[in-house]
């Protein structure tokens, strides 16, 4: 027998053994989750049924995978990586270089393309659940960029300040009757102070502590808008918040409503083509922002403390100011998004604001490639529109039966894309930012592979 | 008097549950140093291990007693509860063990988002709920008035929680497998180099968790009746809220961080008001961490460079 064939059945031997073990753990896993299902019967008891088909597809599907793992794909992996190291792929020039102005001119003529495509009454869901649902979830990405890309500073509450932004307008343009355009910029105050409030406390805490406890006060403002009544309405919320006007011209059917002053005929349409526009040049507003903040000295200086805290101590930045500028914008755009998100639905309820939609958020982010604003705008596309156009996959039903409903994988997708790419790429799917100054001698090793500095 | 000494009893009864799910925690930021938010969610799926178990062995086999059923659900779903944890760690944290700092709590984050999407896709999205399977309640005093009582089900809680705390401490620091996790917590290099298998004391330290995790959700399920695929995240949060107060890294004090936990919310529900009363658990974690960070038992954290 010769070596090659020698060292292919032992392989095969070994992924035996390893599909054995795959399918012994498999079925322990999936044996009373998936293998059974607990329904009520008509007496409101539950009662069991099996499953085991789809116990018997699942543990089969791992056991193939394991064997495959070790007979295929690890001796491949381990010949690549005899092979003397190649150099990144790298993406196009042509391509990286051309990619931002020509996305920009892509979302800039997104609704002319929808509305020639699909016609007015079709293209309200396109624009309004695809494009302003995504540039939400951009813009809300932008800012949080700073603060976790930028500054290094794990924030998993980041939506209690969208809310802040949210209840503010929905609020004061109740009570007061301000108008968008007026409240706005308010809304961002308002969020900036409470993101200094609430930067405040946890400015000594690092890394995962910092973390838990921004997770706490996005939960104790949301449990404060369920529960404080008299002010927020609790669970119901609140409805009839104004809509946003064409700079004082309102988009109704009346006599002075948009469509009558510019002799058009009414349509529902054009609220939602202004909506989208504004959003868009709020996300723009944000990335222009930040841009430039990357180029000041605080803004070097987030990147300094995103790299090391303690070098960034010991030559003399003011860690506690840095700390809270980072929290303070981060927390003033998400309050501009919250006011929009107020405005554009007409109705909150703290039902939009769980740690949910911090998490997403933090994933685009994460996901992205921490700093990197294109690569926030591809992840908030692909996860948001992802997810999105799952409920659009209507022929699945055709495939796997009637009851099922793709909205439900959902999260479940979400939530294994979250540690899929961590262990893939943990510096971000899309790109990396690298600090924009640095020393020019670079390291023997890349900076992916140490440990980041505390915090 | 009588409400003061009845709450103390509910108290203890949550704590118990707390503080079985806070050692989850601190066991594993001890050992690597990081914050496995999913754990909560381990807690959840251990529960609906224990209904569906539950369920097979009243319903199916018919077993009458309930206390062997509870014996049996009590084993099963340790044993398969710690097959999911270990397999969370060995897929979702152990690849990423020197990656950078907030990795392993994203990979975390992710994971308790996928576990609880899981149990909702695979067991469907309402409340499941059980008949009680133990009743009655010893009167401790009080008269006919403000009966003080201890429950049939809050002496099994106690009970359940002692014995396995007791064997659960026997294991950490009388065996090898005790020494061998508390030498990782100090120096992983060093201790590899003495020839313990790091790698295999991590996964056994999330076992040894996921198996305290399993014993909370069975006596959730038996104490509560009713379960739901996002109970995971709140008792989560406030376990590891107990971790913390106890001091992170300390095993008595992240039981003295759960009955503390347990205590607070039962005396804030019963004598102020039970809308914020989660509102005072997240409370204490932020007002832990700022101004005791080290908790009760903890030692200080000193900062290298």
């Amino acid at each position: 027998m010769s070596g090659a064939a020698q060292a292919r059945s032992l392989n095969f031997a070994a992924a035996c053994k390893d599909a054995g073990a795959a399918a012994v753990i498999g079925f322990a896993l999936f044996l009373p989750l998936v293998g059974f299902n607990t329904v009520p019967n008509l007496n409101n008891e539950l009662v069991l049924q099996t499953r085991f088909g789809t116990l018997g597809t699942f543990v089969a599907i791992i056991t193939a995978a394991a064997f495959l793992r070790t007979l295929v794909v690890a001796p491949w992996l381990a010949r690549r990586a005899r092979l003397p190291a190649r150099a990144p792929g790298k993406i196009p020039h042509w391509l990286s270089r051309r990619f931002a102005p020509f996305a920009l001119g892509f979302v800039l003529i997104y609704p002319a393309i929808v509305l020639t495509l699909t016609g007015p009454s079709g293209a309200l869901k396109w624009i309004d659940n695809f494009g302003i649902q995504i540039l939400i979830y951009v813009m809300l990405g932008f800012g949080l960029n700073i603060v976790v890309g930028l500054a290094g500073l794990l924030d998993l509450g980041y939506v209690a300040f969208y809310a802040v932004g949210a209840y503010s307008y929905a609020l004061l343009a109740k009570t007061l009757g301000l108008s968008f355009y007026m409240l706005l910029p308010l809304a961002g105050i308002l969020a900036a102070f409470w993101g200094i409030l609430l930067g405040f406390p946890v400015l000594r805490l690092r890394g995962d502590y910092l973390a838990i406890v921004t997770l706490a006060f996005g939960e104790i403002i949301r449990l404060v808008l369920i529960n404080w009544i008299p002010v927020t309405n609790g669970y119901a919320g609140i409805s009839g918040v104004p809509r946003p006007t064409f700079f004082g011209i309102p988009f109704n059917a009346n006599d002075d409503g948009f469509a009558a002053v510019f002799g058009l005929p009414f349509s529902p349409i054009y609220r939602t083509i202004f909506l989208y526009y504004l959003i868009l040049a709020l996300a723009l507003f944000t990335a222009f922002v930040t841009l430039r903040l990357r180029r000041l000295p605080v803004g070097r200086a987030w990147e300094a403390l995103r790299e090391d805290e303690i070098a960034c101590r010991a030559l003399g930045i003011n860690t506690t100011s840095t700390k809270l500028t980072a929290f303070a914008t981060g927390a003033c755009f998400a309050g501009f998004a919250g006011s929009f998100f107020a405005a554009r639905q007409g109705f909150i309820s703290p039902d939009s604001f769980t740690f949910m939609e911090s998490a997403t958020i933090v994933a685009i982010v994460v996901l992205g490639g921490m700093g990197s604003q294109i690569g926030v705008a591809v992840a908030a596309v692909a996860m948001v529109g992802g997810t999105e156009i799952l409920r659009e996959l209507d022929f699945l039903k055709e495939i796997f039966g009637k009851d099922f409903d793709p909205v439900q994988y959902r999260m479940l997708l979400f939530g294994f894309a979250m540690v899929a790419i961590m262990i893939w790429k943990p510096r971000g799917l899309v790109s990396t930012r690298d600090p924009s100054v640095f020393l020019k001698e670079r390291k023997t090793i890349s900076r992916d592979l140490v440990k980041e500095g505390h915090g | 008097m009588e409400v003061f000494v009845q709450q103390l009893i509910n108290g203890i009864t949550l704590g118990s549950i707390y503080g079985l799910i806070a050692i989850g925690y601190t066991m594993v930021f001890g050992i690597i140093g990081m914050v496995n938010f999913a754990h909560g969610d381990v807690f959840m799926m251990s529960a609906f291990i224990a209904l569906v178990t539950l369920l097979i062995l009243t319903t199916w086999i018919g077993i009458s007693s309930v206390t062997l059923a509870l014996f049996i659900v009590l084993v099963v779903a340790m044993v398969l509860t710690s097959v999911v944890n270990w397999t969370i760690e060995r897929f979702a944290y152990r690849p990423l063990r020197g990656s950078f700092r907030l990795a392993p709590l994203i990979s975390a984050i992710g994971m308790s988002i996928f576990l609880a999407n899981f149990v909702q896709v695979a067991q469907g999205p309402r409340v499941k709920s059980i008949p009680p399977l133990v009743s009655g309640e010893f009167v401790l005093f009080g008269g006919d008035t403000y009966p003080v009582t201890l429950s049939h089900k809050q002496l099994i809680v106690w009970v359940v929680t002692a014995v396995l705390l007791a064997a659960f401490w026997y294991v950490v620091s009388k065996t090898s497998l005790g020494r061998a996790q508390r030498a990782c917590e100090q120096d992983q290099k060093m201790a590899a180099l003495l020839g313990i298998n790091v790698d295999r004391t991590v996964a056994i330290t999330f076992i040894l968790g996921a198996s305290l995790a399993a014993v909370a959700g069975t006596l959730y399920l038996m104490f509560y009746g009713v379960v739901h695929f996002s109970d995971g995240f709140t008792p989560g949060v406030k376990a590891f809220t107990a971790a913390v107060l106890g001091g992170i890294g300390s095993l008595p004090g992240a039981v003295i961080g759960g009955l503390l936990i347990g205590l607070i919310e039962t005396f804030w529900s019963a004598y102020f008001t039970t809308d914020y009363k989660d509102v005072a658990a997240f409370s204490i974690l932020a007002i832990t961490l700022i101004f005791l960070p080290q908790g009760i038992l903890g030692r200080p954290d000193v900062e290298k460079v």
